[in-house]
């Protein structure tokens, strides 16, 4: 027992340096925090925030939830690849494996780590959405908000420890990423309502998590939504990428410099 | 037995057709600093991650402090300080944060700011890893593989890229490493290095040992001739001088089993034919030339 809660004590030792790390970089700061925060301030000001729909929503409610799942996938992803890969390339991620300290301690760290920011920028644009613009809170549907919100950063942490194994080195890690990311809000309902997207593109994004993310925060968050805000259907699909990813990462991820030869 | 931190027995690591390491043998005595030295690509790097826990083992028996480090766990660790041959400082934390968060990994770490000065890194607590010198990050590694307080630390090539006065820093420190009555085992480049430091030195080339032994008699090196040398005096003939020696580009060398007495045969003739024997230089081979013998005829 009291084993336990000496690696529990690990974590939190850990994820403290993490979110050090984290803040000091201007990195992190600008693409991961800041940035969300500028997209939802220029969307609401280029697209007005007028009533829209038969319903009357405002338009800052359609943008709250879409750049919500931005900020996630931003902290939970995009920001993870780029750290991990740089940190294996360098022989950090070696370093600390040659000390005692358990890998699974280091990979629930850097998740927590992630889901932390991730979490933590979307609270931001909560209360910038509430206070700035009106937007109403989905207080009812709550649940459904943080369940969706929380499944979603665990599965693109599992996607993105997966990803980091496809990638050589430091350099290609923030190419690729955006190359994989940026079509993906596009179609996904991230910034634009895809409703205007053609059909097949619809489909496409379908298949990708970014679009149940994006969806199922938008649901939570429609004044209309009854219950719990929960949509089954995209959690489905969202668990079945966190497994895939978990899968791959437990297959693939590795601790040691890829570029470098031995 | 308790003596032994690291016994190595046929140790074998194939990679498809090529053996990197072909069968080597391995004993390191607590207390002591071993140098192991090899070119590129002969399986040193191999070895020493084998040694870490970092690589698998095609065949053989390997034993660190008493445990097969493939299989060793965060006990073991706690007893090894490893300072790979390249890592980066932790991004976004000072010296002293990246010293805290790796105290935090261990059972019973040293005294951060005591290990801090023992590196010489005093003054620089509060800078972030990032802005460091190349040099002083190589310091910070080495505090952060002493953290943890380890019997045994493994040392991959410590000073490349040093100038001379860090290099000479770096030396004590790993010199104070022998005080406190660690086992220290080291790879380098440098033959100057190893032979400043180490009690005993083991060559590996294509892998395998090809020589084991002190700086001092490595490779045979007590018992081989000395070198007389010196340039051929104008007018003489390589044929005219009182020993066998041989030529190479007007200077002339002398193998000698007894120097002093051959020095004096050199002498007394070059008076009685009034010459001089320009750039006289008398030499036992260095290390560094017993190392390039062992490792370049193996090429």
């Amino acid at each position: 027992m009291s084993g336990q809660r000496t690696a529990l004590q690990l974590v939190a030792h850990q994820t403290r340096f993490e979110l050090l790390a984290f803040f000091r970089n201007r990195q992190s700061r600008f693409f991961t925090v800041a940035l969300p925060i500028i997209f939802l301030v220029i969307f609401v000001s280029v697209f007005g925030n007028d009533r829209l729909g038969p319903r009357g929503i405002k338009a800052s409610t359609y943008y709250v939830p879409g750049i919500s799942a931005l900020a996630v996938i931003a902290g939970s992803f995009v920001n993870l690849v780029i750290s991990v890969t740089a940190q294996r390339e360098t022989g950090v991620l070696k370093r600390r494996r040659a000390a005692p300290v358990p890998a699974w301690v280091l990979i629930a760290a850097r998740a927590l780590t992630a889901v932390v920011v991730g979490l933590g920028v979307m609270t931001v644009l909560l209360l910038l959405g509430r206070f700035a613009y009106g937007v109403t809170l989905p207080s009812r549907t709550l649940v459904g908000v943080v369940v969706t919100a929380v499944i979603g950063a665990v599965a693109f942490v599992c996607l993105g420890f997966a990803f980091t194994s496809a990638i050589k080195t430091e350099d290609a890690a923030q190419p690729m990423v955006q190359a994989v990311m940026l079509p993906l809000y596009f179609i996904s309902g991230i910034f634009i309502p895809n409703v205007s997207l053609p059909r097949w593109l619809r489909d496409v994004a379908q298949v990708f998590p970014v679009q149940h993310l994006a969806d199922g925060l938008h649901h939570a968050f429609d004044p209309a939504t009854r219950g719990t805000g929960i949509v089954w259907s995209d959690l489905g699909v969202l668990a079945l990428w966190l497994a895939a990813g978990l899968v791959v990462a437990l297959v693939r991820f590795t601790w040691t410099p890829v570029a470098a030869t031995g | 037995m308790d003596d032994v931190v690291i016994s190595v027995r046929g140790l074998r690591k194939r990679y498809g057709d090529l053996d990197a390491v072909a069968g080597i043998d391995l004993e390191v005595r607590r207390g002591e600093i071993f140098a192991f030295l090899g070119p590129n690509g002969a399986g040193k790097t191999t070895t020493v991650e084998i040694l870490e826990g970092f690589r698998e083992r095609s065949d053989g028996d390997v034993r660190v402090l008493g445990t097969d480090p493939a299989r060793a766990g965060s006990d073991w660790r706690n007893r090894v300080g490893t300072v790979l041959q390249e890592s980066a400082p932790e991004p976004g934390l000072t010296v002293r944060e990246c010293m805290q968060l790796y105290a935090g990994y261990y059972d019973a770490p040293r005294d951060i700011d005591e290990t801090i000065a023992l590196v010489g890194l005093q003054g620089k607590e509060e800078t972030l890893g990032e802005q460091l010198s190349g040099g002083q990050r190589r310091r910070l590694d080495v505090a952060l593989g002493l953290i943890g307080d380890p019997e045994l630390i493994f040392l991959d090539e410590p000073t490349t890229g040093f100038d001379p006065s860090a290099r000479r820093a770096a030396w004590s420190v790993i010199e104070g490493l022998r005080e406190l009555g660690k086992t220290v085992f080291l790879t380098t480049h440098y033959m100057d290095e190893a032979e400043n430091l180490a009690d005993r030195i083991a060559v590996i080339a294509a892998g395998r040992i090809v020589a084991e032994g002190t700086p001092q008699t490595l490779g045979g090196r007590a018992g081989m001739a000395v070198r007389i040398s010196f340039t051929l005096p104008t007018g003489i003939a390589l044929t005219e001088l009182p020993l066998p020696a041989s030529s190479d580009d007007g200077r002339v060398a002398v193998e000698s089993e007894r120097p002093l007495a051959d020095v004096a045969t050199l002498a007394a003739w070059a008076n009685a034919r009034g010459v001089d024997l320009p750039d006289l230089d008398v030499r036992r081979p260095s290390l560094e030339d017993v190392y390039l013998q062992l490792t370049g005829s193996l090429e």
